[in-house]
Formats: structure tokens, sequence, C-alpha cells
């Protein structure tokens, strides 16, 4: 299908670290089933690196594949570089995604940030909550 | 990674038939005049469409001249309601009963109308997406001037009481419009026996070509045009005539109609059969009513996944096919049709539409309902949606 790039049917049809950590550091879930996908990220946090990332989607093919896409990007990256994260740099990564699934990266992006905040929250390390906007601020899933 | 195509989305649109494109073929380079022309070669075109009306109305016990030609369907939609809209508007009458599972065509048109000052009543529908002939019977009122209500659903296959609810509104004197595109070369017509006053058909869904369709109005059903221009179809349609394409459709619905039965068995044991192999995937269920059903179509939601992405791995397993989810839509709601008949957010995003040819086999259905399940399967395994189901912290809502 001409829909999405040949990066994203790549992702999608091969998604890179799907599944769960069972003892994850840090848990991150956004989305909601009402508006059809949910994003679920896991951490493994070591010496401030990202040591392992997993995730679980329930959603269409550029959510799978922005999900995908984002684990790549932060694994091996220090947490502090993890932060950074932009579903700008996800979609570019995935060679751009159409304009009504750009809220797919956006997810991407929220749930690693609400997976940091999960880490830093259990490990009672200070941090900027100005960084960390709440979900329901998001107006993706506003249908009512 | 591509196999042979298994085509299951015959609601969205047919092959062309052999028939069909034969049937058009010399309307392209042999009588290609203009029926509006004087000369000869535009008379032998307009001969031939005479004739095409003439088979038409015929498989509809209608006369030719109760047939418009049109674009499709939905263009015979809009002049349907907004011909009834105005004539009624003549007499004071500015009321309007649809339901809430009809196409797009039909409920835009009646938006745009309830802009304009009507009032529309939109019908709910049962868990199976039946309206009853007893709720329209209550909802008419002094100033309805139009019941429209679709005669098979496109999404969820059900088939609605079309002759009774025509009873219904023939007795009261409010004239009855039958969105009939999904319908007409699969199920049978009958104008007259089914009390229709106004009924719209599609060409491509029935092995025509596209962008070609139908109006039927009951003589003496004044239509306003919604194309002005030239005097084509007694003024009421203008543009010249699409005559290769309106050929086509006479020839492929005079053969939907002489296979119809034979096709109707064919279709309904290898739907059935489907069903049957679909709903022993735990966890799923079926839209629309079982008997009251398109003959062709299949449709279910699976919970814990979504619509999409189940389309694009079944594609890439060769299977076409359709989804009510929002993702499909473009917009954040999914389909109007499966929330009409109760379906929650959650499951109506994984829905999946099968519909079904005459040309499929026993080995594509079989095939179809392994490469369903086992993509069903996969996706579970990787929604968080699912994990949360199995792990009993939220309920399921099917069974």
């Amino acid at each position: 299908m001409a829909l999405y790039s040949e990066k994203v049917m790549d992702h999608f049809r091969n998604p890179r670290n799907v599944g769960v950590i069972e003892d994850a550091d840090g848990i991150g879930e956004v989305g909601n089933a009402k508006c059809g996908d949910i994003m679920k990220i896991y951490l493994k946090i070591e010496n401030d690196i990202i040591a392992d990332v997993k995730f679980e989607t329930f959603g269409c093919g550029s959510a799978i594949a922005s999900s995908s896409m984002a684990t790549e990007l932060i694994k091996g990256k220090p947490v502090s570089e993890a932060l950074t994260l932009t579903n700008k740099a996800v979609a570019e990564a995935l060679d751009g995604l159409p304009a009504h699934k750009l809220h797919c990266s956006v997810l991407a992006e929220e749930a690693i940030r609400k997976a940091l905040q999960d880490y830093y929250d259990k490990n009672g390390i200070e941090y900027d909550r100005s960084l960390f906007p709440d979900c329901e601020d998001c107006e993706h899933c506003d249908i009512g | 990674m591509k196999r042979k195509t298994v085509y299951l989305d015959n609601a969205a649109t047919t092959k062309t038939s052999k028939t069909a494109i034969e049937a058009m073929t010399p309307y392209f380079d042999t009588v290609y005049g203009n029926p509006s022309s004087l000369h000869s070669a535009g008379q032998d075109a307009a001969e031939a469409l005479a004739d095409a009306r003439e088979r038409i109305a015929k498989l509809f016990g209608a006369e030719a001249r109760e047939i418009t030609f049109t674009s499709g369907g939905s263009e015979a939609d809009n002049q349907a309601i907004v011909s009834a809209a105005k004539l009624g508007e003549k007499k004071g009458k500015k009321h309007i009963i649809s339901t809430a599972i009809e196409h797009h065509a039909v409920l835009h048109t009646l938006n745009r109308l309830e802009r304009e000052g009507f009032e529309v009543t939109l019908l709910p529908v049962d868990g199976e997406g039946l309206v009853t002939p007893g709720q329209v019977g209550d909802a008419i009122r002094e100033d309805t001037c139009l019941v429209t209500v679709m005669y098979a659903n496109n999404e969820i296959g059900t088939v609605e009481p079309i002759r009774e609810i025509g009873e219904v509104c023939r007795a009261a004197g409010v004239p009855f419009h039958t969105d009939a595109v999904q319908a007409a070369g699969h199920l049978r017509i009958d104008v007259a026996e089914q009390n229709i006053d106004l009924l719209s058909i599609s060409a491509h869904k029935f092995h025509g070509p596209k962008g070609v369709g139908a109006l039927y109005a009951r003589k003496g059903f004044r239509l306003t045009n919604i194309i002005e221009g030239g005097a084509q179809e007694r003024g009421k349609r203008a543009g010249t005539e699409n005559v290769p394409a309106i050929m086509g459709m006479a020839a492929a619905l005079e053969e939907a109609c002489a296979r119809m039965d034979e096709n109707a068995k064919k279709l309904t044991a290898m739907r059935d059969r489907l069903i049957d192999e679909l709903s022993r995937i735990p966890h799923s269920v079926l839209n629309g009513d079982a008997k009251k059903r398109l003959p062709g179509n299949v449709n279910f939601c699976f919970e814990g996944i979504e619509g999409e992405s189940l389309l694009l791995l079944l594609d890439d397993r060769g299977i076409c096919a359709s989804s009510g989810s929002a993702c499909t839509s473009g917009s954040l709601d999914p389909s109007h049709v499966l929330l009409a008949i109760g379906r929650p957010h959650e499951i109506a995003h994984g829905s999946l539409r099968l519909s079904l040819s005459e040309e499929n086999t026993d080995e594509e259905i079989e095939y179809t309902a392994g490469a369903v399940r086992e993509v069903v399967e996969y996706l579970r395994n990787m929604s968080p949606v699912w994990r949360d189901l199995v792990a009993g912290k939220k309920e399921f809502i099917t069974k």
C-alpha cells in the first residue's frame, strides 16, 4: 500500500523490541482504547543508560511502526538524550507519516516520556515537572 | 511476500465483468455519437440509451421514463432526497425520517437540509442493525415529506424490511426512498410490489463500471436538478450521458439479475462457512443480522486489536478487505454503523469486513479464515489491551 513509506511498512511488518520487561525500571502507557490506540513502553535503565526497551501497542500500522522506531532511537542512549526525543524525530526516521497519522508519533514520544517520568518517580530522582505535561492535555483523544 | 490476490472487498467495488466490458466497447469508437445530436451517429447512441433505460426499468418492474441516469449511487441519493425535500417545502412539510446507519451520501445530504431548516429524525436500529416498520409509522408526522431507509447496509450487510416500510409510507401518503446500492443485482427489487417511490443504484457494485448509476423515481414525482445545464434526462440531469458506462450497467444488471438465485446460493454457503470459522476465534462477534443479511457480507469485531493493522497484514497475505476502524476512515471515530448497533468504541476499532463475490472459491474462504485467525492472534500478542483483558484487569466485552 502506498499510504505508508517503505520504512513504516518495515517497522510495522517487523517491529523491533516488541514485548514486556517484567522487572522494568519505568513503564509508560498513553492513549485510549476508545480512540483506537494505546502504547505501553517498558524501560530497563542501568547507569543512566537505556539498557533495554520493549513496547506493546494496540493501534494502526503507523502506531506500531512509531513505537518500534521510537524504541530503536532511544535504545542504548543516556536517559537525558531519550528525554529529548521528539515526535518529529520519530516521524522523520520513518521517512514521514501521512498528516492524519502524525499523532501516532506524538503518542510514541509521550509514552517514552511517561516511562522516564515513572523511572524518576520510582527512584526518587528530582526532575522538572514542566517537562512532563499530563496526557489529558493532549487533544488527540478528544472525542467526547 | 505477496501471494495471489484474494479479493474480498466487493462491497467497496467489484471487478467489471466481461459481459459489461463487451457491452461497453462499441460505444467508445463505433457508436460514439452524442445522444442529443440530430444526425444518425447521435441517434444511434440515443437508441442504445433508450434500450438500456428500458432494460434496466424492466428489471425493477418500472417504466423507462422513471429511470434517470446519474454518475453513481451518491448522486442518485442526493437527488432523491433533495427532490423530496423541495416538494415537501412547497407544502410546508419539512420533516424527513431516516436511520442512523445510512450511507454518508444520505446522512450528509440530510445534514445539509437540517442546516437549511429541515427537521430530520434518525431512527435508531437494534443490535442487528434492523429498523422496524412500526418505528417508521410512529415517526411519521403531518409534516413528513420523505422516509429514506437503505435496502441493505454496506458495512454490516443487514437487509431492512423494505416492502413493509414502503407499505407504512404508502398508507400515510409519504414518499419512500431506498438506497439500494448494495442490494441491486443481489436482492430482488420490484418497485411496485415493494411500495418504493425512489430508489438509487450504482453499477460498480454489481460488476458494472464505476462512475455510473441510476435513480428510479415513480412517475409523477418531480425531480429537482442537482446538475444544471443541457436538457439530457428529460431536463432533470444535465451533462452528456456516459453511454458506454450506461450500456455496461444495463448488461451487468441483466446478468446479475439472471443469475441472482444461483449466485445467492453459492455466496450464502461461502459466507456462512466464513462466519462459522471466524466465530471460533475467541472474543469475536459477528456484526449484523445472521439471516437477514446480504449473501456476500461478513463483518466481525475482534476484541483487543485495531482494524487498520489487521487490514495491512491481511494485504501482505494477498487478502483485500475493509474495516470500520477510525484509522481507516481518517477520523477519530470508528464507523457510525458499528456504534449504532451498540458496539463500544473499543471493539468497533477492531472490525473487519469481508465482502464476497461469486468468483471467490471455497479454497479462498478457507485460506482467509486461517489468515485472519493468525493475524488476529499475532496482533493480540503485541496489544497491551489484550494483555489487560487476559490478565483480568479489564473485562471482556465479547464472549
